[in-house]
């Protein structure tokens, strides 16, 4: 049995669905990141988790013990919230020990865990301010020192980052890590960033519409998406999805796709399982990430089957590491990550070269996975 | 367990807003209830006043002490009914208004997009005017306007509430527009648009609900204000505030209550009816003239 | 071409001067005037004999003024009390996901549409033991009720305090309801994380969060206290005795009945400075900064 489980769960708000019967998983000790666009139901799952929601059917539980009736404060969780929501009229100290308050902790206790905390997250010095009085990475530290000194079976966090300016944003991202390796607890943590969500997780669960779209380690979701959202959505610059014919010659299988400015592109791929076979004849999504579609001095050497093709470059996008090109494929624009000081220029042609190991196709109606 | 059962808490939730329903209920009936007596009882003969209960229904339903009220009823020393101080309140309050509220709104114009130095001393300055007691003008207000011939009459009344809403326009303006994005001003301006075009075309055709805030909190207190009416009215400008008050506090003769209740609520209608038909706005202005600079 | 860009220039401030001017005279050169006046012996009309600090003498010397003064005290302390508490215990209430919020809403708040005269009006027969509230009960067979406040010379003033209340309160309700629409969600949601019950939610953390708007609100009910003169005038004219005298309506009387205009300027001036002892330190702290966007 997981640590926190989620078996089935139902939640609507009046007649709309918000939560479309969710099973998810956690051990002890993950990190799990729900992600998603605005609207799919991440936020009303961390919700229901933490009890502020009730939900309408289903169930979870935390360690082994259902909580689906149980208080926020009685479910032994902790949550930081996006806007801090630290009180404004208490001091740091005060904020961070309000909860040992209500708990009745005898005082000297609860100083100990406030300088253990305090300590631990360098703030020590900042314990008899206000919340006003404190900078956007301050309050951060703050919330989650709210958070720690629980000491939960379960942290929460709502998109605690995205009120910081990209640069906190990416050494608080780093921090929290860090917490997390060394504390070892169980964390659930809502973000739309999808690069927190690679970086910081251990298990991602994709989310849209109030249904799971998939769930598994960042290396999962990003190399195998099961279906055309999650393969749109994580990875950035997003992965290239190209319409194309499958067509088979006897045992070979290619795809081939249209070009307004030259010969259609037909690439063949060698070896192709029989699940493409089978597909012969009609329409797929060919999807490549940037990095496996490069040139030939970046072709991956390992790689099984590679393929080429010259290509009319529209944008070329130095971005410092790495330089994107940009092409037009059966109408869509793709991109190609190549080194920073590739020799390529707009308006030329360049050869560019297809890992086709990396490749994913998906059905074009439904949207899923095909290989 | 320890915790409490779910039944058992919903149940002391159930009790707890059946308190709350009943209390909010009570303070209903407390707010409603003058409205109610006077509604009541503006429709009873006065016998039925004097011998029977203020909260009855009328048994004899009159309209009489409306009538009288409004066309027959000894004000001071002329019985002529509440009807040509109503006048005199309309012929007031809508030049008044409507003055104030386009001055404030060209002053909150120049204030948050033409700023120069001093700027805020000078709204500082005319906010603090809103809250002087208005004591301290009348003697001197009631010289300026004998010097300029308009003591006793509608422009003198008109121009006192002009001056003395200048600060809450102002305000209730100059906190709308600063909100109002300064590019869009810059921008005509490269246009080539003047002063006054910008004001038209671009700040004015935004300005819809703040207007409309600013309108009716000026109607309201220059329809209710009793203080200049009383100190620089006469018979053709007293507003209906002081008329009612005379009405009510005349000693001669037999109190008409039921005709002072007619008259009250003739006083009351124009605020009332404004406050039902946008109560929202209203709260707004409430809200914008108390809280904030 | 020079000299029309100079013009256009000034176009604003030509725009703001009429109204700076006018608020300057009306306001800061009536108030200089009064002052003037306070210091001199004019009686029923102005007149300038240099009589130094006298008035103010005198006006320190009259039990009148006394009374006046220790009426505003306990008128305006009972006035601001009830009325925040009121207004905070009904703002909390209709804060509980009330289903007829929008109906009793505007129930609670419109007494503040209507003029103190109309309040005034209808209190004053609501209060009165011969047919309001005294002779309902009467009627009702509670033979022994008594409710004379209104004509008991020590109990006189708390009638303006109820009727006063009855008016204002809903004002407040509507403050504190914005003030605990905009507590941050998440907040509530932490602070249940951490255990604490509703009372103490709104104990610890939503009341306190509320010290602005108990700010404004106080400015604003003690300033409508200070200048309240309508309701005392509509309500007991000052009486019994002078058992309702407030400032407004002891300056009314002194320099329009009683001829004495230096005493009557002087005790404006009181009024004055008891009101910008309290606005100017609430608007300085409002506008410090510059405008709010």
């Amino acid at each position: 049995m997981a640590f926190l489980e989620i078996r089935n769960l139902e939640k609507t708000f009046g007649s709309v669905r918000v939560l479309k019967g969710i099973d998810l998983d956690v051990e002890e000790g993950g990190f799990l990141v729900l992600v998603g666009p605005s609207g799919c139901g991440k936020s009303t799952l961390l919700n229901s988790i933490a009890g502020l929601e009730t939900t309408t059917g289903g169930s979870i539980s935390i360690g082994g013990r259902v909580v689906d009736r149980l208080h926020p404060s009685q479910r032994d969780i902790a949550m930081v919230f996006q806007s801090y929501a630290l009180y404004p009229n208490m001091t740091v100290a005060q904020n961070i020990a309000f909860g040992m308050e209500i708990r009745g902790v005898p005082k000297p206790e609860r100083d100990k865990a406030i300088s253990q905390v305090a300590d631990m997250l360098q703030i020590g010095h900042l314990l008899d301010r206000r919340p006003s009085q404190l900078s956007g990475g301050q309050r951060q530290r703050v919330a989650i020192g709210r958070a720690l000194v629980r000491d939960p079976l379960v942290f929460l966090f709502d998109e605690p980052l995205s009120n910081l300016d990209a640069k906190l944003r990416v050494d608080m991202r780093t921090e929290i890590k860090r917490l997390h390796q060394r504390m070892g607890t169980t964390i659930v943590y809502v973000t739309h960033d999808q690069i927190e969500a690679m970086t910081l997780a251990t298990k991602i669960a994709v989310l849209k519409d109030g249904l799971l779209q998939q769930s598994g380690t960042p290396a999962e979701i990003y190399n195998n998406p099961a279906n055309l959202f999650v393969a749109d959505f994580m990875g950035s610059p997003a992965m290239n999805l190209v319409p194309v014919t499958i067509g088979s010659n006897g045992a070979a299988v290619s795809i081939s796709t249209g070009r307004s400015d030259s010969e259609p592109l037909v690439l063949s791929i060698p070896n192709a399982p029989a699940g493409l076979a089978a597909h012969a004849g009609r329409e797929a999504i060919f999807g490549i990430r940037p990095e496996a579609l490069t040139d030939r001095d970046g072709a991956d050497r390992n790689a099984r089957h590679l393929a080429e093709s010259e290509c009319l470059i529209e944008v070329v996008e130095p971005a410092g590491s790495d330089t994107f090109a940009v092409t037009r494929l059966g109408d869509r624009q793709v991109t190609a990550r190549l080194r920073a000081d590739a020799n390529v220029a707009a308006g030329e042609t360049a050869r560019l070269v297809f890992n086709l190991d990396k490749a994913v196709f998906f059905d074009p109606e439904s949207g899923q996975r095909i290989l | 367990m320890s915790t409490p059962s779910p039944d058992n808490a919903a149940n002391i939730n159930k009790l707890a807003r059946g308190l709350i329903y009943i209390a909010l209920i009570l303070f209903a009936i407390y707010y409603l209830l003058p409205l109610y007596v006077m509604v009541v009882n503006s429709v009873k003969p006065l016998s039925e006043i004097r011998e029977g209960n203020m909260l009855s229904l009328p048994s004899v339903l009159t309209f009489e002490p409306w009538f009288t009220a409004w066309s027959t009823a000894q004000i001071g020393v002329q019985a002529t009914g509440l009807k040509p101080y109503f006048m005199n309140s309309i012929l007031m309050v809508v030049p008044a208004v409507a003055i104030s509220t386009l001055l404030g709104a060209l002053n909150g114009f120049v204030l948050t997009k033409w700023r120069f130095r001093g700027d805020n001393l000078v709204f500082g300055l005319m906010l603090l005017a809103c809250f002087i007691p208005f004591q301290i003008a009348l003697i001197p207000a009631a010289r300026i306007l004998g010097l300029l011939g308009i003591a006793g009459t509608t422009q003198g009344l008109v121009l006192i509430h002009v001056v003395y809403g200048l600060g809450f326009t102002t305000l209730f303006f100059r906190n709308y527009y600063a909100a109002f994005p300064t590019e869009l001003v810059k921008a005509a301006q490269i246009d080539g648009a003047s002063f006054f075009q910008i004001f038209r075309r671009i700040l004015l055709p935004s300005s819809g609900p703040i207007i409309v805030v600013t309108v009716i909190w000026q109607f309201t207190n220059i329809w209710n204000d009793f203080l200049f009416g009383a100190s620089f009215g006469d018979f053709d400008s007293q507003p209906m505030t002081v008329a009612l008050n005379n009405l009510v506090s005349s000693s001669s003769g037999v109190k008409e209550y039921n005709v002072h209740f007619a008259g009250a609520i003739l006083a009351a209608l124009p605020t009332l009816v404004v406050y039902v038909v946008s109560g929202r706005y209203f709260v707004r202005g409430l809200m914008a003239g108390a809280v904030k600079g | 071409m020079l000299t029309r860009n100079r013009l256009q220039d000034a176009v604003p401030r030509l725009v703001l001067a009429p109204s700076f001017a006018a608020i300057l005279l009306f306001v800061y050169g009536f108030i200089l005037y009064t002052g003037f006046l306070s210091l001199t012996d004019s009686k029923m009309l102005p007149s300038y004999g240099f009589v130094g600090l006298e008035n103010y003498r005198k006006l320190w010397a009259l039990p009148h003024w006394w009374r006046a003064l220790t009426n505003l005290g306990i008128f305006g302390s009972l006035y601001i009390i009830i009325c925040s508490v009121l207004g905070l215990f009904l703002a909390i209430l209709l804060d509980q996901k009330i289903r007829a919020e929008g109906f009793l809403r505007p129930i609670y708040l419109y007494p503040m549409a209507l003029s103190f005269i109309v309040t005034g009006t209808a209190w004053k027969w609501f209060l009165d033991p011969g047919i309001g509230l005294q002779n309902t009960m009467h009627l009702w067979g509670w033979e022994s009720f008594t409710f004379t406040w209104i004509k008991d010379r020590n109990l006189a003033i708390y009638c303006v305090v109820i009727a006063a209340v009855w008016q204002s309160s809903g004002f407040v309700m509507a403050m504190f309801l914005a003030g605990l629409r905009g507590v941050d969600n998440e907040i509530i949601k932490a602070a249940q994380i951490d255990g604490a019950s509703t009372m103490t939610i709104y104990r610890r953390i939503i009341i306190p969060l509320m010290r602005p708007v108990f700010l404004s609100a106080f400015v604003v009910l003690a300033h409508l206290a200070i200048k309240s003169y309508d309701l005392v005038v509509a309500l007991t004219g000052g009486g019994p005795g002078q058992a309702t005298e407030l400032p407004a309506t002891f300056m009314y009387s002194y320099t329009f009945t009683r001829n004495s205009m230096g005493i009557g300027a002087s005790s404006a001036i009181i009024m004055l400075v008891m009101i910008f002892s309290i606005i100017i330190p609430y608007l300085y702290s409002e506008l410090r900064g510059g405008p709010r966007a």
